[in-house]
């Protein structure tokens, strides 16, 4: 069990180890916020359990379109920073001569990809990746952003198993929002799993309860139709 | 109306001797649609306290560049009271409001958030005394449970000057016809007082008797702080059991 750290614990005296959500001040390594404690040999971070969505270049998110500009679309991406995506980083092949709001209009939600931030906080995204696209079907959940690596799991696990088991698509944005798209039933199904994982996102064995919930849930579902 | 015996046989009105606090209950975590949020009791305070952010500043005149801004709204329900409260800001909780974000700002990474705001907001649904103090203690710990990053957490305590002694954490009789009452609150980090994030007096005290008021205050604020953390570890020691497993790309 990893153990919880508050703002300004003392969790190491060697500067040169500290890593994600730490400070150091005079030689000695604070936790920055709270979270869990991952302290090894030679480095020490802290994972955070709350706060929100902070954008970094490369990041995949799921934004909304709140604004359309003669140049771009102002994406809402649910972090305290709005993002900019340029026309110029809409996939050339589906432009065709379209106008901005024939493209993308106010209230539409796409899969982006963040291209930078810089330091006034700025946010530019790109859609001109193969996972990017606008969202024109399917489902988006909304999670706590902390929770993100659950729901995608150790090397993906839990994100391959959902994606195999149910037989839907599924893009989890680095925002907490996630995308899931197939037969509407397992959507839901997938909805449930991921609110759950969000839920019980540090309790052991995590994956292995998912797959047996989505076993039982698809059995029901099979069942019903019979 | 005639001034009642304050300290009787070296107890204090309710009981209490000079070094105690009143019974404290703190619980993180109350408000679901906040990002974080505390409700806390001390005596007969009853405090809520919900935190928003790091969000976006509206209006946008007031973003700063640089970093983020810190919005702190103190306020007294008009029932707090025994005597109705007209509602809305007034010069009190104004000022209340201005010197708890001061003593607040220092401790919150504000550089971490350019352009984004942190909204504060503390409600004082019953009055008993020393309620900035516990404002600020609710607000800290609404603060930490919200995952905004800081040096540390502010931990605030009263002290007062009845009849001649030096009393910690003064309730409204001691309050109201004590001779000087005066709120404190500290960083702490790390189980240690760094320093003074508030101080205001109101009355008078000798060298001496400050000196004995803040060696109390240290003393307090180090109880408070404790059932701060134990608050937030509370809400966060069920959900945690096990080590997460390691992050990785789809």
């Amino acid at each position: 069990m990893r153990k919880i750290v508050m703002p300004g614990d003392l969790i190491a005296k060697n500067p040169r180890a500290a890593g994600y959500g730490t400070y150091v001040e005079k030689g000695k390594v604070y936790a920055k916020f709270l979270g869990l404690l991952d302290k090894t040999d030679t480095s020490v971070r802290v994972i955070p359990l709350k706060g929100r969505y902070i954008p970094s270049s490369g990041d995949v998110v799921i934004g909304i379109v709140r604004e359309v500009t003669a140049n771009g679309w102002i994406v809402d991406v649910y972090s305290p920073y709005q993002a900019f995506l340029p026309v110029l980083e809409y996939p050339e092949n589906a432009m065709r001569n379209k106008k901005v709001n024939e493209l993308l209009d106010i209230g539409d939600a796409i899969i982006g990809k963040v291209l930078s931030i810089d330091p006034k906080m700025k946010v530019t995204l790109t859609m001109k990746d193969k996972v990017c696209k606008p969202v024109r079907v399917g489902r988006i959940v909304a999670i706590n952003p902390a929770r993100v690596p659950r729901v995608i799991g150790k090397k993906g696990s839990m994100i391959k198993m959902l994606k195999s088991e149910l037989g839907i698509q599924i893009v989890v944005g680095q925002n907490g929002l996630i995308w899931i798209n197939g037969d509407r039933r397992k959507v839901s199904i997938a909805e449930e799993a991921i609110y759950i994982i969000e839920e019980e996102a540090h309790t052991e064995g995590l994956t292995d309860r998912i797959t047996e919930f989505i076993k039982k849930k698809k059995g029901e579902l099979e069942n019903a139709e019979t | 109306m005639q001034k009642p015996k304050l300290i009787v046989d070296g107890k204090r009105l309710d009981g209490r001797g000079f070094e105690e606090l009143r019974p404290i209950k703190i619980e993180a975590g109350v408000l679901k649609r906040a990002d974080g949020s505390c409700y806390l009791e001390m005596g007969k305070n009853k405090i809520i306290a919900a935190v928003y952010g790091p969000r976006e500043v509206h209006p946008r005149h007031l973003q700063d560049p640089s970093k983020a801004v810190i919005r702190y709204r103190y306020n007294m329900a008009p029932f707090s009271v025994e005597e109705r409260k007209k509602p809305g800001p007034d010069r009190r909780s104004v000022e209340i409001s201005k010197v708890s974000r001061e003593a607040l700002e220092p401790v919150i990474m504000k550089e971490l958030f350019p352009r984004s705001g942190i909204d504060v907001f503390v409600e004082v649904l019953q009055a008993d005394a020393g309620t900035r103090t516990a404002c600020l203690n609710a607000a800290s710990v609404a603060l930490i449970d919200a995952g905004v990053a800081m040096r540390g957490m502010v931990t605030s305590v009263a002290v007062a000057k009845v009849e001649g002694n030096i009393v910690l954490d003064p309730m409204k009789e001691e309050d109201n016809y004590g001779d000087a009452d005066v709120p404190i609150a500290f960083l702490i980090r790390n189980d240690r007082i760094e320093s003074i994030a508030l101080l205001q007096m109101d009355g008078r005290l000798t060298l001496e008797e400050m000196k004995k008021a803040m060696e109390l205050a240290k003393k307090g604020a180090m109880q408070i702080y404790r059932l701060q953390r134990e608050a937030i570890m509370k809400k966060y020691m069920k959900e945690e059991t096990e080590e997460p497993e390691e992050e990785n790309e789809q």
